[in-house]
């Protein structure tokens, strides 16, 4: 009996600690949502604070005001992760099965492929280089899809699922005289919803999050994804100037760039409720040792 | 008459052929054209010689990173941030997903690993963003803090031994939901009559987190472990560069490979020792891997990785 009261006392503390290291967790997303309605002048005055001393709107209306810029940002960030997850799951989905098959003579090849570009590669110039130079990709909006499209990593996690599926359901297909892209197609595909899930909703936040492409290829504003937008206003405010006229009055920076914050998290925060749980899925399906 | 005859099989395979293709080229494009471009090491680059066309100049761009006085710094950050957070990344990682395996209320549980795991969804640019509202030396969310309890302000931005610590803790921030999930399902994974075995003999909690549940998450730790170290010489550029908001007094702590790369690239258009490092990088990397998977076969071939 004392022994029970003992280890519930246990979990109960466990229980409890986790409060405030889930408090840590969020406290700095609140600092900004706090900032965003605060007023310009506050923040420059007491700094960040965990509520807002005058609760404003004038960061959003300020936006709001002249949408433009940040509409663009989202354009092409939507496209850029729309476009790029729904080619690159097809791209991955077919090759990860190409690999996975046994029969398939280059399955092994391909496999070790796509494996040796984790181990290795061939540096930021010679990338800069070829995308700049050969593939004449500054300034394209495709500069920020076709590098991201593949993810070796992904094609693991499908592979390790294709493999998983019994070999015979395949012959037995074949015996009845379906090609294999129809295979893939209406067997394998199907079969595979919850790996190409996971696999589609990292590369949407990989594609939704990423900076790094629009940072080396992208010079022209018309192109700026929404992190690099955010990324260019921490530096220069006199991107965020332009609205000024129009509105008549000082640009409130600080408002509205944490107001452009929230609003370009706001997508992802609304859907991190919805399919956390499918990464959830995911993580552990590819954190299991594959072959 | 299962076995189809060479021929027919090759012939069904086209469509294999045809799926691998994109997939194929995409790969052969970004990552493998690059790799051919590490020639470039060795050449002293201009853009109307082209890749092939430049002269070459052996391992003069070596020379002179290794004596830009830099080197030293870059790799002494890159390396030691990269093992701080590999190492505070798995043991948090393991702890929290431990930990939370003992909470009774099943949904608590699943609420508390939904909030560790949100950092990982926030973009490297907005944790810049609050870093900076978090540390800033003016008016910091942490310095209006030390001025409530009476202390000095600190100048973050200007304090370079801090830094290490910090980037570790927002590191581990980012990741540890992330790493509680894989933990965790391992955990979850683990027959429950290990456990029931161990108590029968007498094991205490810690006991059996060290005899049952550690030897169990070994190979999952393992391969997390591999992962982290091919790119112990790579930094997460996005990372650095919004975190520490390229400030120069905190470089010395903070400016890694990466960092260096790219601001030779964008803002000095210095090619030749930018490949050199990348060269640099990519080798000290795949011999790194290359050794650790051979130790780890040599010694323990059950957890080795490939």
């Amino acid at each position: 009996m004392k022994k029970k009261l003992h280890k519930n006392t246990f979990k109960t503390v466990v229980t409890l600690a986790f409060i405030p290291i889930c408090a840590l967790c969020l406290i700095p997303l609140w600092t900004l949502i706090v900032a965003s309605f605060s007023t310009d002048s506050d923040i420059t005055k007491y700094g960040y604070l965990l509520w807002p001393k005058t609760f404003t709107l004038e960061g959003y209306s300020y936006i709001f005001a002249k949408p433009m810029q940040i509409l663009r940002a989202y354009g092409v960030t939507i496209f850029v992760t729309v476009v790029g997850t729904v080619i690159g799951v097809v791209v991955m989905g077919m090759f990860a099965y190409t690999t996975a098959r046994r029969s398939f003579r280059l399955s092994k090849f391909l496999g070790y492929y796509a494996f040796l570009t984790m181990l290795f590669s061939g540096g930021v110039v010679p990338y800069y280089i070829m995308m700049t130079q050969y593939l004449h990709l500054k300034n394209s909006v495709w500069a920020l899809i076709l590098p991201n499209l593949v993810g070796p990593f992904y094609i693991m996690i499908l592979r390790t699922y294709y493999r998983s599926l019994p070999e015979g359901l395949y012959e037995a297909a074949k015996l009845d005289g379906a090609g294999e892209m129809y295979i893939f197609f209406k067997i394998a595909l199907p079969l595979s919803v919850p790996a190409i899930a996971t696999v589609a909703l990292f590369s949407m936040l990989g594609f939704w999050n990423d900076m790094y492409q629009a940072l080396l290829f992208v010079e022209n504003q018309d192109l700026y994804p929404l992190q690099y937008l955010l990324y260019r206003i921490t530096y220069e405010t006199g991107i965020i100037q332009e609205g000024a006229q129009t509105v008549g009055r000082t640009v409130p920076y600080q408002s509205v760039r944490m107001a452009m914050a929230m609003l370009a998290m706001l997508p992802i925060m609304f859907s991190f409720l919805f399919v956390q749980k499918y990464f959830v899925k995911g993580i552990t399906l590819g954190g299991m040792k594959g072959d | 008459m299962r076995k189809t005859p060479l021929l027919k099989r090759r012939e069904n395979n086209l469509g294999l052929y045809l799926m691998a293709l994109p997939g194929f080229l995409v790969l052969f494009i970004f990552c493998y054209c690059p790799m051919f471009g590490i020639i470039l090491a060795f050449k002293d680059y201009n853009f109307s010689d082209g890749i092939l066309g430049s002269p070459w100049v052996g391992f003069d761009n070596f020379v002179f990173f290794f004596q830009s006085g830099v080197a030293w710094r870059l790799i002494r950050n890159t390396v030691g941030l990269n093992l701080l957070f590999m190492v505070f990344g798995q043991l948090m990682g393991v702890t929290a997903a431990i930990f939370l395996n003992e909470i009774f209320e099943k949904r608590v549980a699943k609420a508390y690993q939904s909030i560790l795991f949100f950092p990982h969804f926030i973009s490297w640019v907005i944790v810049g963003y609050f870093t900076f509202a978090l540390f800033n030396g003016d008016k910091g969310l942490l310095n209006n803090f030390l001025h409530v309890i009476g202390m000095e302000p600190v100048n973050w931005y200007g304090e370079a031994s801090v830094w290490p610590a910090i980037m570790t803790i927002i590191s581990v921030w980012k990741g540890c939901g992330y790493f509680s999930i894989i933990y965790l399902a391992g955990i979850v994974g683990i027959n429950p009559e290990y456990y029931e075995a161990a108590r029968i003999d007498g094991a205490k909690k810690r006991h059996e987190i060290r005899y049952v549940t550690l030897p169990f998450l070994k190979p999952l730790i393992m391969v997390n472990v591999f992962l982290a170290l091919g790119r112990v010489f790579y930094a997460n550029f996005d990372f650095f560069v919004n975190v520490t908001r390229s400030s120069g007094q905190i470089m010395e702590t903070t400016d890694v490979v990466d960092t260096f790369v790219v601001r030779s690239l964008t803002v000095m258009g210095d090619f030749n020792m930018s490949a050199a490092v990348g060269l640099f990088q990519g080798v000290c990397g795949l011999i790194l891997i290359l050794t650790a998977n051979m130790l780890v076969n040599k010694f323990d071939k059950e957890s080795a990785v490939f």
